[in-house]
């Protein structure tokens, strides 16, 4: 299974690379879309079929607004001519990458084997939290009695990025 | 933003139904199965969108959409916060506590609050979604106008 992922995330970086350097803005979308199924296949193998439902049907309907958003205004990339900061920019990027690299390869020495956790938080959770909560589908029992007050927020989020898209785009006030 | 073929607007009248009652089943059986309020609520907002994207802006009188769905999901979120508020009047004065009965753990009606919290936050995460959507496209008719 760790292969498959693994395969899996490579065509996803190909992706993600391809989408950076695209010269028709409807393929870097298309390609970006990649990205977003190929995290589907790896939530579904990661056995989280909840988050698995959730991104399918979120990439789907971004990918839709994306996509008419570029049809709607333009296909070509805006190309800037390089000057002589884009040389100092692309030092600084690479001392950067070296340097989140060196501190990657620090910390995944410390990391467990995939599917074994030493949090001793998580096997309170997960013993005995269909008794506690009388849900058996054990992640809607964290999300909405141990964590519910996450959940509230992240609902009150959602409420308030629905006032905003509102508010900015004045649809009473314009009349 | 016009309709599409007719082919097109067949089939969405063929699934878009289905769509619908597949999130609601997601919705109400979240604490059983995978899934939940926010899985839920993304589908049925897609079912939603399916039908708006396949029949064109001009089937529907967006404005009024808009009105309702934005209004649904102020009301969805109110009960949110008014569940979560009973729960320092009944029970355990703690709040978000779940004061209502267990039940056997994997029927339907069990888990005391959980599956209404589901149903409320599903409602709420329809109606912001569909509220997002509906208000681009607006915004788009009226500027191409």
């Amino acid at each position: 299974m760790e292969l498959t992922i693994s395969i899996i995330l490579g065509f996803m970086i190909i992706g993600a690379i391809y989408a950076l350097h695209a010269k028709d803005l409807l393929s870097a979308v298309v390609a970006m879309g990649f990205v977003g199924y190929g995290l589907v296949v790896c939530f579904l193998l990661l056995k989280a079929p909840d988050l698995a439902i959730v991104q399918i049907v979120v990439e789907t309907i971004t990918l839709v607004l994306m996509i008419a958003v570029v049809l709607d205004s333009t296909r070509d990339e805006i190309t800037v001519k390089p000057d002589r900061r884009a040389f100092f920019q692309r030092i600084a990027g690479f001392i950067i990458f070296a340097g989140l690299l060196y501190f990657f390869v620090l910390a995944i020495a410390n990391l467990d084997p995939l599917g074994e956790h030493s949090l001793r938080m998580s096997e309170s959770y997960v013993n005995g939290a269909a008794e506690k909560t009388g849900s058996v589908n054990l992640v809607t029992g964290v999300l909405f009695d141990f964590r519910a007050f996450d959940t509230l927020g992240e609902a009150v989020i959602l409420y308030t990025a629905a006032l905003g898209v509102l508010t900015l785009l004045r649809m009473k006030g314009k009349k | 933003m016009e309709g599409m073929s007719t082919i097109v607007k067949k089939i969405t009248q063929l699934v878009a139904g289905l769509i619908f009652m597949y999130g609601i089943y997601i919705i109400m059986h979240g604490h059983i199965s995978p899934g939940g309020g926010f899985a839920g609520g993304a589908i049925v907002a897609g079912a939603f969108i399916l039908l708006i994207l396949a029949f064109g802006s001009s089937a529907l009188n967006l404005k009024k959409e808009v009105g309702g769905s934005s209004n649904t999901e102020s009301v969805a979120i109110l009960m949110v916060a008014v569940l979560a508020l009973m729960a320092l009047i009944f029970g355990a004065k703690v709040f978000l506590f779940n004061f209502l009965p267990k039940g056997t753990p994997g029927e339907l009606l069990s888990a005391g609050v959980i599956p209404l919290y589901n149903l409320f936050i599903g409602i709420e995460v329809a109606g912001a979604i569909l509220t997002i959507f509906l208000a681009l496209v607006i915004f788009k008719e009226e500027s191409s106008k």
